[in-house]
């Protein structure tokens, strides 16, 4: 016959060790309590919890400690937009600092059919390990985008995917991080305001001789569309032209005219509603 | 001597995650950066040691005499789970640097087969207070060892992708692990 005492002496002993550890903890968490501000929970909370790094740092949690105790400016996540700059800037009772949402675009068109090869890589497929080898690219072209897709490894929200030899960015999914900004070895990667949706799709600094040589939908620095762009939001430096976001209008007159047809949207737009415009 | 065969052996010949196959979770899911791997580690040596001696303590002058023991496992893990609480919220207090490196580690082996296991293993071999900690010590160097080998490894891994496709990630994780069990098995025998 099973005793009583015996069923119940172990639970007895198990339990009085449970209550025991119980208190400790108890009493651990009343002498060990840490001041922590709530303010950092609270923004904690409303941030994305994607900890892709966009702000400068290590995940959510530490932006969420770098606003509260370091000063941090409310608006450095780029997932987050301007709704959640001024929800943390309500929390830190500051004046919120509204930042033009980003968005990534790709600075080449050098399709294999548009860019000459002067060689074929063979190595570890990263275009940080192509990039470092003498002549930094198997492209003759050496501005343009490799195509091995570190970008599209680096990219936690999934908007970068290879097309044709080239990272292409959806323009829905990015969210302005920069994280692909930075990995790319050959900077052929920007960031634009997403209001701005036409832009220079050229990364060469050569003339447009140079350039004609190696690529057929490079920008050959003419300044036909610094000409042409009644915003004057078009410049054009070191052999390329550059399109100031803020100013654009995008109103499509510079894609007209552009000789070496490197100009492009960034949202593709119907064909129909490209020529009532 | 005995001691030192017992840390040794415990290092290399009966390596925790390697031959004893404790504590895969961490070794497979917090072995991709080299610098993550180091504060699981330490994290895991920190605990395990301080486990070691609280088991050690609550089996011989709790269960051994009152005849319960065959409620090992149910109260191993209590004490190590209370045991990991408790040092989270003093690090938290007395050295938050600490606590910066190993803090997100620590609730995460608050019930680790590994530490739970080297507290086993010492009931096991009846080894007595200093031999348990050498014995915990040990477990954890070499756990320390392999997962930061395993990050290596797994870092260089990432940038190469002339691994297959269906391969990716924790398949080739878990073939890297065959294989480095494999070499560790080169020591079998070494030591008793």
């Amino acid at each position: 016959m099973i005793s009583f005492a015996r069923v119940i002496f172990p639970v007895l002993v198990l339990g009085s060790l449970g209550l025991l550890f119980g208190m400790l903890l108890a009493f651990a968490s009343i002498k060990f309590y840490v001041e922590t501000d709530k303010r950092m929970f609270m923004i904690r909370t409303i941030l994305p919890g994607a900890n892709c790094g966009g702000c400068g740092f290590p995940g959510c949690d530490g932006y969420a400690d770098g606003i509260v105790s370091a000063g941090a400016k409310t608006n450095l996540c780029a997932a987050g937009g301007a709704d959640l700059a001024s929800g943390i800037a309500k929390i830190m009772g500051v004046e919120s600092e509204i930042s033009a949402p980003m968005r990534a675009f790709l600075k080449c068109k050098g399709s294999p059919d548009a860019s000459k090869k002067i060689a074929v890589y063979e190595g570890i497929d990263d275009c940080r390990s192509a990039a470092i080898l003498p002549g930094g690219s198997p492209k003759a072209c050496p501005f343009g985008c490799i195509g091995f897709g570190t970008c599209v490894k680096v990219c936690i929200f999934g908007a970068i995917s290879m097309i044709d030899g080239l990272a292409a960015v959806d323009p829905g999914k990015c969210v302005g991080c920069g994280a692909c900004v930075s990995a790319c070895p050959k900077s052929v990667l920007a960031l634009s305001p997403k209001t701005s949706n036409v832009q220079v799709l050229c990364n060469s600094n050569w003339k447009g001789p140079d350039v004609k040589r190696v690529c057929s939908a490079g920008c050959i620095g003419c300044g036909l569309c610094a000409k042409n762009c009644q915003a004057g939001a078009i410049t054009v430096e070191r052999n390329i032209a550059l399109i100031d976001g803020s100013k654009c209008t995008n109103c499509g007159a510079c894609l007209a005219k552009c000789p070496a047809k490197c100009i492009g949207y960034l949202i593709p737009i119907p064909e129909a509603v490209r020529e009532s415009a | 001597m005995n001691l030192l065969f017992i840390f040794f052996g415990s290092i290399f010949v009966h390596n925790i995650l390697l031959s004893r196959f404790l504590g895969c979770c961490p070794f497979l899911g917090v072995s991709t950066k080299i610098e993550t791997a180091k504060g699981m580690g330490a994290a895991v040596l920190f605990v395990t040691v301080m486990a070691a001696v609280m088991t050690w303590l609550v089996y011989n002058f709790v269960l051994i005499p009152l005849g319960l023991q065959y409620l090992y496992t149910l109260s191993f893990i209590l004490v190590i789970a209370a045991l990991v609480q408790f040092v989270e919220l003093a690090l938290k207090k007395i050295n938050p640097i600490l606590y910066k490196s190993l803090g997100i580690f620590l609730p995460l082996i608050t019930t680790n087969c590994a530490v739970l296991g080297v507290a086993v293993i010492n009931m096991n071999e009846k080894y007595g207070l200093a031999e348990s900690i050498v014995n915990a010590l040990g477990s954890s160097i070499g756990f320390l060892i392999a997962i930061m080998l395993m990050a290596g490894i797994r870092e260089r891994i990432e940038r190469n992708t002339n691994i297959p496709e269906c391969l990716h990630g924790l398949p080739i994780g878990l073939v890297t692990a065959g294989l480095m069990s494999i070499a560790f098995m080169g020591f079998t025998g070494i030591i008793k």
